[in-house]
């Protein structure tokens, strides 16, 4: 049988965002925790619609950290955002800073949370009030945890003598696709945790 | 054979090569050898099951056995067997349907492999120290909460169920990363086989389903090992929630067992008909209501709870309502079949008793559907039957004809016609005999999960037929071991394309060479191998220009598979077996103590770290292909 063939030699060997198989890859983690955290928040609403009184035999958890904690990762979007902009220029000094100051950023905000676990005036084993919003915050602060050690992996990579590829200038730009992710979750997640024990005393 | 491309694809040679292998071909096998192997462990906890209950007041078998092996047969069927073996089916097959040379991320693929190799070990070696799960394959709570239960049996089960969906997690984000993104030229979504789109939707449902699972375990766990208090109604838990949780969960997983075995069925049946596909988008459309629909089912196995009316009203409309899609495709399978020319070789057979027995198992679906009905047979073996009607009709059955099927393109070789056809039979005619019985025994009001019974209720002659089915499955199953073992090694070479099929994978050699194709095609119809080829061909037929001496792959776009760049794929890597090796340690290590999560993910982190950091050997490979975008 005859052919006639496609030639793709001359084709790029990366290209960045969906046209990659690194984001659909990551889409698909980002749609299994996504589905993880709405679920999560779904077991809060339901433990609360099960429960005389909500928060059950507490104070809500003060704001002051929790608050800071918005404010800190709404900051980090910023750094975030440039690394993946000069990644996608494949400018790598300046990937190397970006890494740096995202992963400074991520360690803040570990430190932040770790003092956020201190003031949430309940504990995991009192009852399911607490049991839920340990569980919210727990999970959040493994993603926080995992993506900033995957920051600071890329960074050491970034940092370490050459010769380097293209191909992982999309490692980092996905790496702060992925952060998006982790700020973006925060938001109900904050919400439920801080906001609606005072909304149902207030409304009480 | 084109020695170049195989020594640049091959998996490398010995036992580091086996440690390392990331081949979808080797890890697809693996799967199917391992899956079938716990379906002959869990069947074998069946046939004990069976013995028990071959007549009244037996005491064979005591009531804390019993207990752990039903658990375990159930736990193992859904979870190590019938779930993972439809993911290796599609792990060896997507990428060939596709025309692709690889599968996306190859050693997340193999890791996924480990970690549910391991963890179902982890069930089957708990379950001969004695400490088998034992509170039902649901593991319902208040059952199996640390008050009714103490002592390490629902650990296991929950650490097990959080180790294989974590693998069955990564494999469908596999799976949908290589419909994307490694499609061959000109296969447009609308140009997909069926099997790729059934594997397609099956992932998208595991994507959305399995992390409830997930979850409710971890928070079964916590409220195990830490106090917390997620199902406790003394402190403000709830122990619905854990149906909830579960549910949600499992009524989709029956779906995602389900939506493959209409992946085989769709490909099997045009093969046999001798013709294309009658109502291509109306099966596309069928297969991805079922996936939305299966979703607002839950609820249908709590309807002998507290839940509202109103509530249980809704889930028995959803219930009635996915009938529609399934009868659908049964309807466009008839035609295909009815305007083709049949040939009935033994997968046929098999595809022919899916009709037969998902029929009926679906018919007393709609009478377990109904409130009242439902609230009479709850609990009872009226319920068993119909699971396994379900079940073994829409999954099992389409499954061995699947793999009379492509027996020949894994292993060269076809198996026998003679003994598939005694296998099909003793197993049609086994299967009827075990289990239809079961109908009439729950209606008789024998309540499943018992490990014996008196004499006085009359139920003895009726599970004494039962068994006697069962032992007409055992001996069926092992006239296909027989028949897989002979015609591997002395079978009728099968050469590319024994059965005249339309797809791609019939394409290239059996068994296909490591690199798959030595051209990726590009295709013009939904049945490549079908479709008439112009002399001279008037469009492009084959992909040229890839590397031979790397490991290059073509991506191409989502919706119209047009090229859109070379990628470099990774090498053979032994980290994903120690990574795996690490993420045991850690869920066996929790069980024992929280702690294990902290010291447990040092390991891990180190082990994917050495994962990811790249060898400078395939940096200089990479750079020297390198084109920027």
């Amino acid at each position: 049988m005859n052919h006639r063939s496609l030639d793709v030699s001359g084709l790029p060997s990366y290209k960045f965002s969906h046209a990659s198989l690194m984001w659909w890859g990551l889409m698909g983690l980002i749609a299994i925790e996504g589905m993880a955290f709405a679920l999560s928040l779904a077991m809060y609403f339901y433990l609360w619609s099960q429960a005389p009184q909500w928060p059950i035999a507490a104070a809500p958890p003060d704001l002051r950290w929790g608050t800071l904690n918005v404010l800190v990762l709404f900051a980090s979007i910023f750094p975030n955002h440039w690394t993946k902009r000069v990644a996608e220029q494949g400018n790598e000094p300046a990937m190397r800073l970006g890494l740096l100051v995202c992963g400074l950023f991520g360690i803040t905000l570990i430190a932040v949370r770790a003092l956020e676990f201190t003031t949430l005036n309940c504990r995991w084993d009192t009852n399911a009030y607490g049991s839920i919003v340990w569980l919210l915050l727990g999970l959040h602060t493994t993603h926080l945890v995992t993506d900033v050690y995957d920051t600071l992996v890329l960074a050491a990579l970034f940092f370490t003598p050459g010769p380097r590829e293209g191909r992982r200038h999309v490692d980092v730009s996905e790496n702060s696709m992925y952060w998006y992710f982790v700020v973006w979750s925060w938001l109900p997640i904050y919400a439920v945790i801080y906001l609606v024990p005072r909304l149902t005393q207030w409304t009480a | 054979m084109n020695p170049v491309l195989e020594s640049t694809w091959r998996d490398p040679p010995g036992l580091w090569g086996t440690l390392c292998a990331i081949d979808h071909k080797t890890i697809g096998k693996r799967y199917l050898v391992t899956a079938f192997g716990f379906f002959l462990a869990a069947g074998l906890l069946a046939a004990l099951m069976r013995l028990q209950l071959a007549r009244p007041e037996s005491t064979l078998i005591g009531p804390d056995l019993y207990n752990q092996l039903f658990t375990t047969h159930g736990t193992a069927m859904m979870f190590l067997f019938a779930v993972p073996v439809m993911q290796g089916m599609a792990i060896y097959l997507v990428p060939l349907m596709v025309g692709a040379r690889a599968i996306a991320f190859p050693r997340m693929n193999a890791f996924a492999y480990w970690v549910y190799l391991f963890g179902g070990l982890f069930l089957f070696i708990s379950l001969l120290f004695d400490v088998g799960p034992d509170a039902g394959w649901f593991s319902y709570v208040p059952l199996a909460g640390p008050q009714y239960t103490p002592g390490k049996r629902t650990d296991v089960w929950a650490q097990m169920i959080t180790f294989t969906e974590l693998s069955g997690l990564l494999a469908a984000i596999v799976v949908i990363a290589t419909v994307f993104k490694l499609r061959a030229p000109g296969m447009t979504l609308a140009r997909l086989p069926l099997f790729v789109w059934a594997m397609l939707v099956t992932a998208f449902m595991i994507l959305f389903a399995m992390p409830s699972v997930m979850l409710a375990s971890t928070a079964l766990i916590l409220d195990r090992l830490v106090s917390t208090h997620f199902f406790n109604p003394a402190e403000g838990g709830d122990a619905l929630l854990w149906q909830h949780l579960f549910w949600f969960f499992g009524h989709p997983e029956v779906y995602f067992i389900f939506i493959p075995g209409l992946a085989f069925m769709s490909s099997m049946i045009p093969t046999f008909s001798r013709r294309p596909i009658y109502g291509y988008p109306a099966i596309v459309l069928s297969l991805t209501t079922t996936a939305f629909l299966s979703f607002g089912l839950w609820v249908h196995h709590m309807f002998a709870t507290h839940i509202p009316d109103l509530g249980k009203s809704f889930f028995t409309a959803a219930s009635m309502m996915i009938a529609i899609p399934t009868a659908l495709q049964i309807f466009c399978w008839i035609t295909t079949m009815w305007k083709g020319r049949l040939d009935l070789r033994t997968p046929m057979l098999f595809v022919l008793a899916f009709f037969f027995i998902l029929v009926l198992g679906g018919l007393t679906g709609i009478m377990v559907a109904s409130v009242p009905l439902d609230l009479q047979l709850h609990d009872t073996y009226f319920v068993v039957a119909h699971l396994h009607y379900v079940l073994l009709g829409g999954a099992v059955f389409p499954l061995f004809g699947a793999w009379y099927y492509w027996f020949p393109k894994i292993t060269g070789r076809l198996m026998s016609e003679r003994l598939g056809r005694w296998q099909f039979w003793l197993f049609f005619i086994g299967f009827n005999v075990a289990f239809y019985p079961m109908h009439h025994l729950g209606l008789q009001g024998m309540p499943r999960r018992v490990y014996t019974y008196p004499v006085e209720m009359g139920w003895g002659a009726l599970n004494f037929l039962s068994t006697v089915g069962a032992v007409m499955i055992v001996a069926s199953v092992l006239v296909f071991i027989v028949n897989a073992l002979r015609s591997y090694r002395r079978g009728m070479l099968a050469g590319e394309n024994p059965w005249g099929a339309g797809t791609l994978e019939w394409a290239t050699a059996s068994p296909p060479p490591a690199y798959n194709f030595e051209r990726p095609p590009v295709v013009r119809a939904r049945d490549p191998l079908w479709q008439p080829i112009a002399e001279p061909p008037a469009e492009p037929t084959q992909v040229t220009g890839l590397a031979e001496r790397a490991r290059e792959v073509l991506v191409t776009t989502v919706l119209d598979a047009l090229p859109s760049h070379r990628l470099l794929f990774p090498q053979p890597s032994v980290w994903p077996f120690v990574s795996a090796i690490t993420v045991t340690v850690l869920f066996i290590g929790s069980i024992f103590t929280p702690w294990a999560l902290v010291w447990g993910g040092v390991p891990v982190a180190i082990a994917v770290t050495l994962w990811f950091w790249p060898k400078r050997r395939e940096q200089l490979d990479s750079l020297a292909l390198e084109k920027r975008p």
